[in-house]
């Protein structure tokens, strides 16, 4: 067995073994057991990678092919590099993290560990892919399951959200899928056989006309999930009705395949369309970076504050893959890393203090940091990385987003740029709100003074998540050297 | 005739023979056994479905009347297999309802004599031969659809059926007269050969395609389907939605593709039109129902919208696709209606309110149901997403794009009333919910297979291949 393989086989498995397991105490511990197996074959990746870099030079390394649907070409073909690599245990991680908080889950929780594994079965899949066709359909199994988790375990209008989440993300999907067949159509234009391998397709010179019409399908069937503006109203109503282990991996992890699908698909198989069309998008995505800042600044409930965050630094992933450079590459998928750490941190925090108080109204909110210490640093720490102090992930990439943005010379992207940058004193004034309002000051209702402490298994899921996000802002070349090896192909197709 | 002949009508004489064996046996079973006729149906029936899976070879009898190859004998053998599955899902309702009124043996008696009608069309070699089985393989049905005689709204189903499919098969006899007058002949392959286009010969076809169109329930001819799902007994609308609409599908694909391939200027903007058509305003009236045989309906009329793109490609990967989509479309839609009809015998429940709750008491009905349903909207990993996207990559081969643009929009909308049904079964609680109950051995064993089916049919990739393989003639 290949290992990459078996970052599908793992999950697959343990929701096999989950159908036969009783209660919640037996669920979880095997999607505990599942994820851990995860997470270590994620780490042994890492080493596995630097290991097999070192003396293979190809584009993908730990390259399979199986020839699935002959007749169309379509392949089972898996390969990673080092982008994958870390969005994979990326998600390894915030998958466990996950776990663990939803560790007295006691409605269904078979049922919801199984959605969730599924949920994850997808992320995984979609980051090994190489073959549009598994990479589509791996998408849509990441998709489907939230319908499920936010309806069934969610709270409020937990219908509407799920409902209008499932239908815009899958109707996004729908128009990525002409994309992808626009692109497979136009894969021979070299005088090729037909082929839905990204490898293969980035050697062929596709007309410009195709690129121009399949490029902006492509990219928005993508950028939807990753929350573009205007199409990223899905994503603070399904945040805020999800169950926390949903929230966290939808937007730590879900919502970096869009970024990530834009940067591997749209841009790399049709970069004249990228050129083309980057004007339009990066209006779309300096006016979501701005908007949501200004839309979290003026939310009182703490899920959609974070929600129009995540709205507005995947703006910014968007924004500097528009950007159409090293640097700025670099910067996007860093911040797509330390965001989806971050952001998984803050909805995890955000249902303790909601478990403990039952609301998420910050107005109602008061001087937490003398009830529930660990759980209010925790808060405050990953806020200063959230708005990009040095030291933190946030910084790095932040830093090379507008180092990037500021190399494009002519006027509309310094004016965008300038735009962009300046939501970063908007984000500060909002965390900063917060976390005087909420945990400064007095305790304003007498009940908080009872707060129970922080359990076990929250803390075990904090410290999880707050290693990268300290790991990447103290030591980030070793990541940075990764990414930017992986970025080297991307430079000479694209630019 | 000589004993080849006879094997090559080996599907047709097998099918006859159960069909008089079990009008013979039904004299020597006593009274008070009644019941047993449908064990021995199940059985001749499960024989023949099995035996279908023996090779064939392609030739044709009755100075080119009948014709068969592999393509249409693998197509003969899906829709044993769905009858066999509809059986089995039926079994429980025919011996609780049906035989205490003495009439089992005549359901299934009916029942055979459309398949085997089905056999002759698809099998047809001329239009006279075709225009037989249509009529053999509609009017039992007919007699079908009014077989629950207590209850007025069947009487009507069968009433609506019989009197629009007569319609609609004097208007295709029509369009074949008009053809022959062109022509000079009803063989498929001298047609073939002297067609032509002109005004006559676009009036004939418009005229023909109607009367198929009314059979695949295509907008606007399928003001039909909702009343008469409605009303006729749930296994007689199963049967109309996957076999009788997949029978239909398959001889308009092959007759669209040989016979009438001169003509395909015109018919490939007739289908773009009704494609479209027929996706949307299915889609459209599929939103609002609150009846699951009515939400089944407009579902299956979209569907049909959908296998109109593997149609317009007019290729053999637009056959190949089609033939895949329905094969998995059998499936899928048997696995909801069977649950539909496995509910509705415990309960009488038919409205998606029923269904409010049914996990907790009924998962495995309910997980066999969210099968279908993901199957029917095209969502990974299950069968219907790959018949879905081959479907779609047949119509953009031919760079119907803006077409395929329209379908996924019908597909995303298509979704929303799939979820609605999933919804109601998996987030909604109620305060009556449909209670637990355990399915007798036929109705677990007919969902299970199409749980199998929905499951396998679109990861293992060699079927498809095969499929492909055999649509060759077409290439």
């Amino acid at each position: 067995m290949d290992i990459l393989s078996l970052f599908v086989l793992v999950p697959v498995l343990t929701i096999l073994v989950l159908f036969a397991t009783k209660g919640l105490k037996q669920a979880r511990l095997v999607a505990m057991f599942g994820s851990i197996v995860q997470l270590g074959m994620a780490v042994n990746l890492i080493f596995a990678y630097f290991r097999e870099r070192a003396v293979n030079t190809d584009i993908m390394v730990f390259t399979r092919d199986f020839v699935w649907f002959k007749s169309f070409n379509i392949h089972y073909a898996i390969g990673v590099d080092g982008i994958s690599v870390a969005l994979l245990t990326l998600t390894s991680i915030v998958v466990l993290a996950g776990v663990f908080i939803s560790w007295k889950m006691k409605d269904l929780p078979k049922e919801f560990f199984v959605s969730l594994l599924v949920l994850s079965t997808g992320v995984y899949g979609f980051f090994i892919s190489i073959d549009l066709f598994t990479m589509f359909l791996f998408y849509e199994v990441a998709v489907i399951p939230m319908f499920l988790l936010i309806g069934i375990w969610g709270s409020g209008p937990k219908e509407y959200s799920a409902m209008k989440l499932t239908l815009m993300l899958m109707g996004a999907s729908a128009v990525l899928l002409v994309g992808i067949l626009g692109i497979y159509f136009n894969s021979n234009a070299d005088g090729g056989a037909l082929t839905f391998n990204i490898l293969e397709i980035a050697k062929v010179s596709i007309p410009f006309e195709a690129q121009k019409l399949f490029f902006p399908l492509t990219f928005l069937g993508f950028a939807v999930l990753g929350a573009l503006f205007p199409f990223h109203t899905w994503s603070p109503d399904g945040h805020a009705s999800a169950p926390t282990a949903v929230s966290m991996l939808h937007a730590g992890v879900l919502m970096k395949l869009g970024g990530y699908g834009i940067f591997r698909v749209a841009m790399f198989l049709l970069p004249q369309g990228a050129i083309e069309w980057s004007w339009v998008f990066i209006i779309l995505s300096a006016t979501g970076v701005i908007y949501g800042a200004f839309a979290a600044l003026r939310q009182t409930d703490l899920k959609y504050i974070n929600a129009y965050a995540s709205v507005s630094h995947l703006g910014m992933v968007m924004f500097a893959l528009l950007m159409l450079n090293k640097t700025g590459w670099n910067g996007a998928i860093l911040q797509s890393l330390s965001h989806g750490f971050m952001t998984a941190l803050v909805f995890a925090l955000i249902g303790m203090i909601y478990e403990r108080t039952h609301t998420r109204d910050i107005t109602r909110l008061g001087g937490l940091l003398k009830v529930i210490p660990f759980i209010s640093v925790a808060f405050v720490v990953v806020g200063l990385a959230y708005l990009g102090l040095p030291g933190f992930s946030g910084f790095v990439a932040e830093m090379n987003i507008f180092v990037g943005a500021f190399q494009n010379d002519d006027m509309f992207t310094r004016v965008a740029t300038v735009i962009v940058i300046s939501a970063i004193v908007v984000t500060a004034v909002f965390l900063l709100r917060v976390i005087g309002i909420m945990l400064m000051g007095r305790v304003k209702n007498p009940e908080y003074l009872k707060l129970p402490k922080v359990t076990w298994y929250e803390r075990t899921g904090i410290i999880l998540l707050f290693i990268p996000i300290i790991g990447i802002g103290i030591a980030p070349l070793w990541l940075s050297d990764m990414i930017l090896e992986s970025l080297e192909p991307f430079i000479r197709g694209v630019l | 005739m000589s004993l080849n002949s006879f094997l090559l009508m080996r599907q047709e004489i097998l099918l006859l023979a159960i069909l008089l064996l079990l009008i013979v046996g039904e004299i020597f079973i006593p009274k008070n056994k009644k019941s047993s006729v449908v064990h021995l149906a199940l059985f001749l029936f499960g024989i023949h479905t099995a035996v279908g899976f023996l090779g064939i070879e392609e030739s044709s009898v009755f100075g080119g009347m009948f014709q068969t190859n592999n393509l249409i004998h693998f197509f003969k053998n899906a829709l044993n297999i769905g009858v066999l599955v509809l059986l089995l899902q039926s079994a429980d309702w025919i011996q609780e309802k049906i035989v205490q009124k003495n009439k089992g043996t005549e359901f299934f008696i009916l029942l055979f004599s459309s398949l085997l009608g089905m056999y002759f069309m698809i099998s047809a070699g001329d239009f006279l031969m075709f225009y037989l089985g249509l009529e053999l393989a509609t009017l039992p049905v007919a007699a079908l659809a009014a077989y629950e005689t207590s209850k007025r709204i069947s009487s009507e189903a069968g009433i609506k059926f019989i009197l629009s499919a007569g319609f609609a098969s004097g208007i295709a006899l029509f369009g074949i007269s008009l053809l022959y007058a062109t022509t000079g002949s009803i063989y498929f392959n001298e047609v073939m050969e002297v067609i032509i286009s002109n005004n006559l010969t676009i009036l004939a076809f418009i005229l023909f395609f109607t009367g198929l169109a009314f059979k695949i329930s295509l907008v606007p001819f399928h003001f039909w389907t909702a009343d008469v799902y409605e009303g006729s007994p749930i296994s007689v609308a199963s049967y109309l939605s996957v076999i009788s609409k997949g029978a239909a599908v398959f001889i308009l694909m092959i007759l669209l593709f040989t016979v009438l391939k001169p003509l395909m200027h015109v018919w490939e903007n007739i289908i773009y039109v009704i494609a479209i058509a027929t996706m949307t305003i299915g889609n459209l009236f599929a939103l609002r129902q609150k009846n699951m045989k009515r939400f089944l309906a407009y579902s299956s009329i979209a569907q049909a919208g959908f296998i109109l793109l593997g149609l317009i490609a007019g290729t053999q990967l637009g056959a190949a696709t089609v033939v895949y989509f329905v094969l998995i479309y059998i499936f899928s839609n048997l696995a909801a209606f069977g649950v539909v009809q496995a509910i509705s015998l415990k309960t009488g429940k038919e409205n998606i309110d029923d269904y409010n709750g049914l996990y907790r008491t009924n998962p495995k009905l309910s997980l066999v149901m969210m099968l279908g349903l993901f199957s029917l909207a095209g969502i990974p990993p299950v069968a219907g997403f790959f018949g879905k996207f081959f479907l779609f990559t047949a119509a953009a081969s031919q760079g119907y794009y803006f077409l395929v643009f329209i379908a996924v929009v019908n597909a995303t909308i298509s979704l929303y009333y799939y979820l609605l049904v999933i919804r109601a079964m998996f987030i909604r609680n109620s305060n009556t919910p449909i209670p637990y109950f355990r399915n007798k051995i036929y109705m677990r064993l007919g969902l299970l297979i199409t749980a199998i089916g929905i499951l396998v049919l679109g990861l293992y990739s060699p079927l498809y291949d095969y499929i492909y393989e055999l649509t060759g003639i077409f290439g």
